[in-house]
């Protein structure tokens, strides 16, 4: 039997043979879903955490509310993600029949909020005090000075590395399979159990999780050149 | 206090620390007034200006606007700062918004005024100050005099009571200078109540109805331009004007 005889048996038996192609479908549907509303979630409790975190560094205020975060971010960066995974399926959500989806998102949500946060703190503490002043001589308390001055440019400057905080977490949610969430990568798996072939599945999962991440980047990319080029 | 009295300080003390950047000062300023204050770098006079709307929080003194003290806990600072423009060094623009958007973003949002209404009112003040034509653009795209025109009108859009300018000509280059000095001057004809610190003894000289000379933290001496430049009487007064004239 010649190589190319041979290869081709093998991507029938992948991906053809009972529409196992949609295992792979399937879990990047799945995969998609996971990453799409950690994202939010992320966004949402990262752009919380790094107002309350700004805002005790310049004010000194919000002192509770500052711990708590800081002990989120300590924890959060210090545990592995898969762990994290773990802990809120087997304990968290343990008596509860709850979709496996559901947990993911959270896991992940909860995770990617604490980079997110950093991040946000960053863009938010470099953009000048010279801008808050200005915002509060005219007349603006300090949330309005935050929501209609500082937070707009602080998320122009962040943009970019929010991008990439998303293509990592696109990534992350591949340790969802340790769930027995059937997302892209367990998908693939799932394959090569049924073929006993590991290289064509586990190629085709790897090659897929590149094209997003290359077509991700490459909006990355073209976002941070608009921002570099018009500088307002 | 009279009726004409706009600002009154009193026994006003700003410690950082130990420094003391303020040391007792007190002062009335009354409508129409043109109060310039002059001093060398470090005689707290940055630091009077921005106590005055509690850019900085005094450490201790009171600070009346309009008869009331804003240096009570209990006062609403937001409402009393919409009654007073500052115009900063380094102009502090919102670099995310056009020239226009810059102008109608206060008090359109804190005075509740109509988009329209505030937009021509904000076009009228750029004619004005000759950068009507610039209404489109953004911060990046001017240079550093109409930058800090557009400051001086944007504080202006408020309708304030009183106009705090702080050395709104030292990050200018020098050929830029006179471009926001007229504005400042107009302004002080039309009969605005302003609180100047800079280092433009032409200015005081031509506009100021009154000179306040600060150095240590205190005011030295106070007098009309005039009497001020011609007739120093503190031997401190005498040393500055003899370094700078």
């Amino acid at each position: 039997m010649s190589l190319f005889d041979d290869i081709r048996i093998t991507f029938i038996s992948t991906f053809i043979e009972d529409d196992r192609w949609k295992y792979l479908a399937d879990g990047l549907s799945v995969t998609m879903q996971v990453t799409f509303f950690a994202v939010l979630l992320g966004i949402v409790l990262g752009f919380i955490v790094a107002i309350i975190r700004s805002t005790n560094q310049k004010t000194g205020k919000l002192k509770i509310l500052n711990l708590i975060c800081r002990i989120y971010i300590t924890v959060i960066r210090g545990t592995p993600v898969a762990i994290q995974l773990l802990i809120i399926y087997f304990v968290v959500f343990a008596s509860y029949n709850i979709s496996k989806v559901f947990v993911a998102i959270i896991a992940f949500g909860f995770n990617s909020g604490a980079y997110v946060a950093e991040i946000v703190r960053g863009g938010i503490m470099s953009v000048d005090s010279g801008q808050m002043e200005a915002g509060r001589s005219l007349g603006f308390n300090y949330i309005q000075t935050m929501r209609h001055i500082i937070m707009p440019q602080a998320f122009k400057n962040v943009l970019p590395a929010l991008g990439n905080e998303f293509i990592v977490l696109l990534k992350e949610t591949s340790i969802s399979s340790m769930i027995a969430l059937q997302d892209l990568t367990r998908g693939g798996d799932i394959i090569r159990g049924l073929t006993f072939q590991a290289f064509m599945p586990l190629i085709a999962v790897a090659l897929i999780y590149l094209l997003i991440v290359m077509i991700l980047s490459y909006f990355v990319d073209r976002l941070e050149r608009r921002l570099r080029n018009s500088d307002h | 206090m009279t009726t004409d009295t706009l600002i009154k300080v009193d026994g006003l003390k700003k410690h950082f620390g130990e420094l003391k950047a303020l040391d007792g000062v007190s002062i009335d300023i009354k409508k129409g007034d043109v109060a310039v204050v002059i001093g060398p770098s470090g005689s707290g006079k940055s630091t009077f200006l921005r106590c005055l709307n509690l850019l900085e929080i005094p450490t201790e003194g009171s600070i009346f606007f309009e008869g009331t003290d804003i240096t009570d806990p209990k006062t609403n600072i937001n409402l009393h700062r919409q009654k007073m423009g500052m115009v900063f060094q380094q102009f502090n623009l919102f670099p995310h918004m056009t020239v226009l958007q810059n102008m109608t973003l206060a008090p359109i949002k804190l005075l509740k005024l109509s988009k329209e209404e505030t937009e021509i009112r904000a076009m009228e003040l750029l004619k004005r100050v000759g950068l009507a034509d610039r209404a489109g653009a953004y911060p990046s795209q001017l240079s550093g005099g109409q930058k800090q025109r557009i400051a001086i009108v944007r504080s202006l859009c408020m309708n304030p009571d009183v106009m705090l300018f702080d050395e709104p000509t030292s990050a200018l280059d020098p050929e830029m200078v006179g471009e926001v000095l007229d504005v400042m001057k107009s302004l002080a004809r039309d009969g605005m109540t302003m609180v100047v610190v800079t280092h433009e003894m032409g200015f005081a000289k031509e506009v100021g109805t009154r000179v306040i000379f600060m150095d240590g933290g205190t005011i030295i001496e106070e007098n009309t331009p005039n009497e001020l430049f011609s007739n120093p009487k503190s031997e401190r007064l005498k040393s500055f004007l003899k370094k700078i004239l």
